[in-house]
């Protein structure tokens, strides 16, 4: 698998006097497994980006190719690769809607027309896989918590076999362990199955402890393309554009800038005690 | 003097099938005990299905106590001729800011609370101009919400409630649906009310950050008040709060590891700049 972005721009109300550019020359690739985080204030293209990535909207300039294919292409298989690249999109649950879980866990691989026997096993795979034990299949969807009714909408979309999946915010709205959980499921999906992750999110700490790579949004473009620690080294940039630093990486800056000759890169809180400990011994 | 209290508070709700046979009795809220004063900043914490919300409900009689009692400014809510006074005393904000806005125009969407309760036109508009500009939204008094962002949103829900002058506002994780930027506003906003106001704030949340700025903190597990103090308190027991599905905030972590590892850092530290100092403090003496 490998997914190219390649000097993508995108407009709403193009040719109009409202004419806003929502990407502007974006360039990146993503390699097989990786695990990105995607980070930006709202409104500064995530979202677009995301949608381009899915093939839901055809970039204006520029192209995006899955596998050396360009995915705007006439005769590409769009129905095939949403498949491949799945999306799970903000409050998931809230596409939740058959009178079960397992049906509603079958729709997607039914609709990419396979046997009833593969769509079943499919379903079956990826609701263990989230974690819902099997006295809930048969529940309808609305009686789960809503930790639990988020991983079966997520367990819909594992159940087309994605080779990249797509997040949008998957914890808002969960209390903290909730978060911890889905994010432990997400990174376990990642290890052992051999998932590339995309994760669109605000919570500097979820992507200090998850992700190998950022990339920062502002204003359309791509403003970071590097590993956390080096995305969190520049914190008067990232707080301009309405971003912060993990608070273990506030706290680093604040110790040097009271004459503490302390090691700034820590984003966790394991590194963050090793840097204090090492200042104290 | 006490703005809301409740004794022995109960309230159990019947489960039913899809059938519509009894599946069960769900004590959502068990035997709490509550005590906040007028002008206090309250923080309730609880993980999800905690029973935060159906509590929030019965300060505001949404919801009535199946046992025990809830006093808002000295009246019972069982009592139905108190329904009216307890809504006008106590405002409620929810989750969601697109559910919660109604109006074309911003200062028309301020102006519905007021109107509906009869207040002269005069006053309304003194009452809207006063209230968006103790949320920061008074600039964008001519705008119209749909276009506005989800903090914004949420600021000018707040407003249409300051405007009903309550003398408590509820909060339901009035930022759970919010950037970090927004996020910062809306509390932002929420401190002026109680600090300037001095409206008392009722904060129910899960994000640890936005409790440091309460004077008392109720901590909610399974229906009851499993501990109540001061943030400080509070988030000295990260063990507990963490067995309850809940953290501290990365700050106090990273105090308590250095804590573990025999560094004397003072408990309950709550901000990177308190955490600064007290380790400038510790570096110089040792």
């Amino acid at each position: 698998m490998s997914l190219i972005i390649n000097h993508v721009s995108y407009y709403y109300n193009k040719n109009t006097a409202m004419e806003i550019k929502a990407l502007d020359d974006v360039s990146f690739k993503i390699e097989d497994g990786e695990f990105l985080a995607l980070i930006g204030q709202t409104g500064c293209g995530k979202s677009t980006l995301v949608q381009h990535l899915n093939g839901l909207l055809k970039p204006h300039e520029g192209a995006i190719y899955f596998n050396g294919e360009n995915i705007a292409d006439k005769d590409f298989d769009l129905h095939t690769y949403r498949g491949k690249v799945g999306l799970v999109f903000q409050y998931p649950e809230h596409q939740l809607f058959e009178e079960d879980v397992f049906t509603d866990v079958c729709f997607g691989p039914k609709n990419l027309g396979l046997p009833q026997s593969e769509v079943e096993l499919r379903a079956y795979e990826a609701l263990k896989q989230v974690g819902i034990a099997d006295e809930y299949f048969y529940q309808s969807p609305f009686d789960l918590s809503g930790g639990e009714k988020r991983r079966v909408a997520i367990a819909g979309v594992l159940a087309m076999k994605p080779e990249v999946l797509i997040l949008d915010e998957p914890t808002a709205g969960l209390d903290p362990k909730g978060r911890d959980d889905l994010l432990h499921l997400i990174r376990n999906l990642h290890d052992k199955n051999g998932i590339t992750v995309i994760l669109v999110t605000h919570s500097m700490d979820d992507v200090a402890a998850f992700a190998d790579r950022i990339l920062v949004m502002n204003a359309g473009q791509l403003v970071f393309d590097d590993e956390p620690r080096n995305v969190f080294a520049n914190e008067e940039y990232l707080n301009r554009i309405g971003l912060s630093v993990p608070e273990v990486t506030r706290i680093m800056h604040l110790l040097y800038q009271k004459g503490l000759p302390v090691r700034q890169d820590a984003i966790t809180i394991e590194e963050g005690l090793q840097a204090c400990l090492e200042i104290l011994r | 003097m006490s703005i809301i209290s409740a004794k022995k508070l109960a309230y159990e709700y019947i489960r039913r099938d899809k059938d519509g046979a009894v599946d069960g009795i769900v004590r959502a809220l068990d035997d709490i005990d509550l005590d906040i004063k007028q002008g206090d900043f309250v923080a309730i914490l609880g993980h999800n299905g905690s029973g935060k919300s159906t509590l929030a409900k019965h300060m505001n009689a949404i919801l009535y106590p199946s046992e025990g009692t809830i006093w808002v400014d000295g009246k019972n809510s069982l009592e139905p001729e108190n329904m009216w006074d307890i809504r006008k005393t106590t405002g409620m904000v929810f989750q969601n800011p697109d559910n919660q806005i109604i109006g074309t125009v911003v200062e028309e969407d301020v102006a519905f609370g007021p109107e509906n309760i009869g207040i002269p036109s005069k006053e309304i508009w003194e009452r809207v101009e006063e209230s968006l500009k103790i949320v920061g939204m008074y600039a964008y008094r001519t705008h119209a919400p749909g276009k506005l962002s989800g903090g914004q949103k949420q600021r000018v829900a707040i407003a249409g409630v300051v405007a009903m002058h309550p003398k408590c506002i509820v909060l339901d994780e009035p930022t759970a649906m919010l950037d970090p930027i927004g996020r910062k506003e809306v509390i932002r906003a929420v401190r002026a009310l109680n600090d300037v106001e001095n409206i008392t704030v009722i904060l129910i949340t899960h994000y640890m950050e936005e409790v440091i700025y309460a004077n008392k903190v109720y901590v909610m597990d399974a229906g009851k008040v499993v501990m109540e103090g001061t943030p400080r308190e509070v988030f000295s027991h990260t063990d507990e709060l963490e067995s309850i599905r809940l953290s501290v905030p990365q700050t106090t972590k990273l105090a308590d590891e250095l804590r573990k590892a025999g560094v004397p850092m003072p408990k309950g530290i709550l901000s990177p700049e308190e955490f600064a100092e007290a380790l400038c403090r510790l570096s110089s003496t040792m």
